[in-house]
């Protein structure tokens, strides 16, 4: 082989690799992202049943009912509240009045049903999403301590 | 007095550095030696300021001087004195501190250890580290100042977040800035390189040691990272793609690329141009981890500041820094020679292949990464990327990587024999096949993706043990002179075979824990009996324990196995001082899987809930990680690597060296 022969073959296997691996990229941007939505955004905007997505806000003060490991609640931006079901452990810092993303799909009768459900590392910490959320809702009260939190 | 002073030592630290920039750069230039020779003393110097002011700042820590803000808001006086010391950099300003202390330190270790590196390159590698310690010790003492006074001085400080009153923060951001940090190292010896034009396989051997005490440590802080995360957050997983974890796994896909090319370089004086372009990649994914943590705009377990000075005042150092050498890299490169010439079938080519699968793999972790980030910046809409998209892109090429893997040392340089490789490869995937195959008829199948794994994995072991028999020329010559052989083997040798085989370990640790692990959710009441895969538990019910700064409410769970009580777990949810819950699990090891137990809220009928993992296997995640470092470290015990060792590689009598 010539070194251009050579060369070319070089080219050749990189460009392969390079294309394999934006069609990889690609196809799983079109297949696997997830939305963040808010209750009010999806009122202005619904969503259709049964896509995926994630569903930011506070957990409405006096809205959670717990049955054993299942758990109700509704999500609050302020401006409107969407109900969501869960089934498992909650974490830590999941309590009312506190921000919380929680990811599933809505069923036919309006209900998120969540499969995970994520709160605060601590207790200085807002998730941002939800922190940018309640702003425009104008709900915002700002952060006691911005310097910290985890 | 203790702040002020620590503080007033980082202020000449910066004006040290910024000397450190400045001479020796000029120096080279002019090729004066005097300007030149000042670069090691002031690096030394440089290094003992900033270790004076680190100092400092874990003595206000330890004594609790909640009159400094960092130490107020980050510790308290009950913490056990390891997590006051830890506490240093459980926070943004005092990590920032550890960062250019790693980085002060390996400026030094360059200084001292760089005695035989041609004057040039070594004051042009000073003064490069100098700039970018300058620089990270402005942003230090403008943004993120960790002396600042509290006045009055609080009585009490508002403690570490009880997350990270763990013994992983004493080992995880040591060992992870020591990776990132230095791979700063290769960085500027490329930006060195660049600037004198001259690079050749001496400028590779030189390098090389640093790349892979810097890829040593970058393995097993992630790989602690990922420990330490799976035990402390209670949710039974390892990695959650989450954009910090992918900070990390960044520059060590472009580092272990570099890992690579760099021996191209310095045994066929190949791939110059790519390994230089790799070693400025790397630092820069080492940067944009930082900005990515440290700037605020993500929240994440990791980031702590949310102050966007400093968020604009890290991205103009990324601009800096990266902008910077990429242009310098696209003024120079054409004046760099070509390097040597080498079939298709090769070693050359087959680390060309890795390195494109690396490069590749990282890119898609970088589009993962960023494009949420960039979404939401250009229309304001906000989408998550999250492991489907990460096991999609990087998954497929990671396998198809492994299956290249072996191929490599079997390979001859410049012109491999193909038939013979694939012979022998043909023997480790039959192997591989029947093993998997085995595998999947025992457990009654699983998914593709966990046989593609699964084969992957034992193929990547059995590829590395054949290349390794085939030195010895075990079974085919007595044993007693196959171990004599293995005598005479270069140390970096075993390293590749370990490193190697780490990966596949790694591999049959992620299939196992994707493929067949076995949870349950339940809710339980004291004298409760639940199975999972063969083990069966007893729930004995809830019992309070005290620690020095915390309240556990533990539940007892004795596990028995074939009848035999094999242990007791005591998962927990504990409450710290101020209120702050954790949730500390259960972990107890058989062979190499683990029984997981993660404690729910207690319910108003009595009962608890409870997530039940058993997870096979999933120890070889971790160990594997520790093999591939042991397998780094090995490499770098051989004298040939020897830091700075400038004498070409003495051959190894007849045995092939590499």
């Amino acid at each position: 082989m010539t070194r251009r022969q050579r060369r070319l073959t070089l080219i050749g296997i990189a460009a392969i690799i390079l294309s394999v691996a934006a069609g990889l990229a690609l196809s799983a941007l079109r297949d696997s992202i997830v939305f963040f939505v808010t209750p009010s955004e999806l009122a202005a905007k619904p969503i259709e049943f049964g896509a995926r997505f994630r569903l930011g806000g506070l957990v409405e003060q006096g809205s959670i009912v717990k049955d054993g490991l299942n758990v109700r609640f509704r999500v609050t931006d302020g401006g409107a509240n969407l109900p969501v079901t869960y089934h498992g452990l909650l974490p830590d810092l999941f309590r009312e009045g506190q921000g919380v993303v929680a990811e599933g799909k809505l069923n036919s009768s309006g209900v998120f049903v969540a499969d995970t459900v994520l709160a605060k590392h601590d207790e200085r910490y807002m998730p941002k999403e939800v922190a940018d959320a309640l702003k425009k809702q104008g709900h915002w009260q700002g952060e006691h301590k911005p310097e910290t939190g985890k | 007095m203790i702040a002020e002073l620590s503080h007033y030592a980082l202020v000449l630290a910066f004006v040290l550095a910024v000397l450190q920039t400045i001479l020796p750069l000029w120096g080279a230039r002019k090729n004066d030696l005097t300007l030149m020779g000042v670069a090691e003393p002031l690096a030394l110097a440089g290094f003992g300021f900033i270790a004076f002011a680190f100092a400092g700042l874990i003595a206000s820590f330890v004594r609790s001087d909640f009159s400094v803000l960092a130490v107020y808001t980050n510790s308290h006086s009950l913490q056990p004195l390891l997590y006051k010391i830890t506490g240093v950099w459980g926070n943004h300003e005092g990590s920032m501190i550890l960062w250019v202390f790693v980085l002060g330190f390996f400026s030094a270790l360059v200084a001292s250890l760089g005695g035989n590196l041609p004057a040039r390159l070594r004051a042009n590698v000073l003064g490069i580290e100098g700039s970018i310690a300058a620089v990270f010790l402005l942003f230090i003492l403008t943004t993120s100042n960790p002396f600042l006074r509290l006045s009055p001085a609080p009585a009490e400080g508002q403690q570490l977040n009880p997350i990270l009153q763990d013994i992983g923060l004493a080992i995880h951001p040591p060992l992870l800035y020591l990776g990132y940090v230095g791979f700063s190292i290769a960085f500027a010896f490329a930006a060195a390189a660049l600037i004198e034009g001259r690079l050749d396989a001496a400028w590779a051997r030189w390098v090389r040691p640093w790349i892979l005490t810097a890829w040593i440590f970058l393995t097993l802080g992630i790989a602690m990272g990922s420990y330490w995360a799976y035990y402390e957050l209670g949710w039974g997983g390892y990695w959650f793609w989450d954009p910090v974890e992918n900070a990390s796994l960044m520059p060590w896909l472009a580092g272990t690329a570099l890992l690579h090319s760099a021996i191209v370089m310095e045994k066929r004086e190949a791939l110059k141009v790519w390994t230089v372009l790799l070693a400025i990649l790397t630092f820069s994914f080492s940067l944009l981890g930082t900005f990515l943590v440290r700037s605020g705009v993500l929240t994440s377990v990791h980031s702590f500041a949310n102050d966007p000075a400093r968020g604009v005042f890290i991205l103009a150092i990324l601009i800096l820094f990266i902008g910077g050498s990429l242009a310098l890299f696209a003024l120079r490169a054409p004046v760099l020679k070509q390097g040597g010439l080498f079939a298709p079938v090769s070693r050359e080519g087959a680390l060309v292949i890795n390195n494109l699968l690396l490069t590749a793999t990282a890119a898609t972790v970088f589009t993962g990464t960023l494009y949420p980030l960039v979404l939401e910046a250009v229309t304001g809409e906000k989408i998550s990327v999250g492991a489907p998209f990460f096991d999609r892109t990087a998954g497929p090429l990671l396998l198809c990587l492994l299956l290249v893997m072996p191929a490599g040392p079997l390979l001859a340089w410049k012109r491999g024999d193909l038939r013979g490789v694939t012979e022998r490869l043909t023997f480790a995937a039959g192997i591989a096949a029947a093993v998997a195959g085995l595998v999947l008829w025992l457990t009654q199948g699983g998914p593709i993706l966990s046989a593609a794994g699964l084969f992957c994995a034992i193929y990547a072991i059995a590829g590395a043990l054949i290349e390794f028999s085939e030195r010895l020329q075990l079974f085919r010559i007595p044993l007693a002179a196959s171990f004599s052989r293995a005598r005479g083997l270069p140390r970096s040798a075993f390293g590749t075979v370990l490193a190697h085989i780490g990966v596949g370990i790694s591999l049959l640790g992620i299939v196992a824990e994707a493929g067949w692990s076995q949870e349950r959710v339940v809710a339980l009441k004291p004298g409760d009996r639940i199975a999972i895969a063969d083990f069966d538990l007893s729930f004995k019910g809830l019992y309070d324990r005290e620690g020095e700064n915390w309240h556990d409410r533990l539940g007892r769970f004795e596990i028995r196995r074939g009848g035999l009580q094999v242990t007791t777990l005591e998962p927990a949810k504990r409450i710290y001082l101020g209120n702050q819950p954790t949730t500390e699990a259960g972990i107890a090891t058989f062979g190499f899987g683990q029984l997981y137990i993660s404690l729910g809220e207690p319910m108003p009928n009595g009962a608890i809930s409870a997530h039940i993992y058993w997870k096979p296997l999933v120890t070889l995640i971790w160990i594997g990680g520790m093999v591939m470092a042991i397998g780094g470290a090995l490499s770098l015990s051989d004298r040939r690597l020897r830091v700075g060792a400038p004498k070409p590689a003495r051959r190894m009598s007849v045995l092939p060296a590499e």
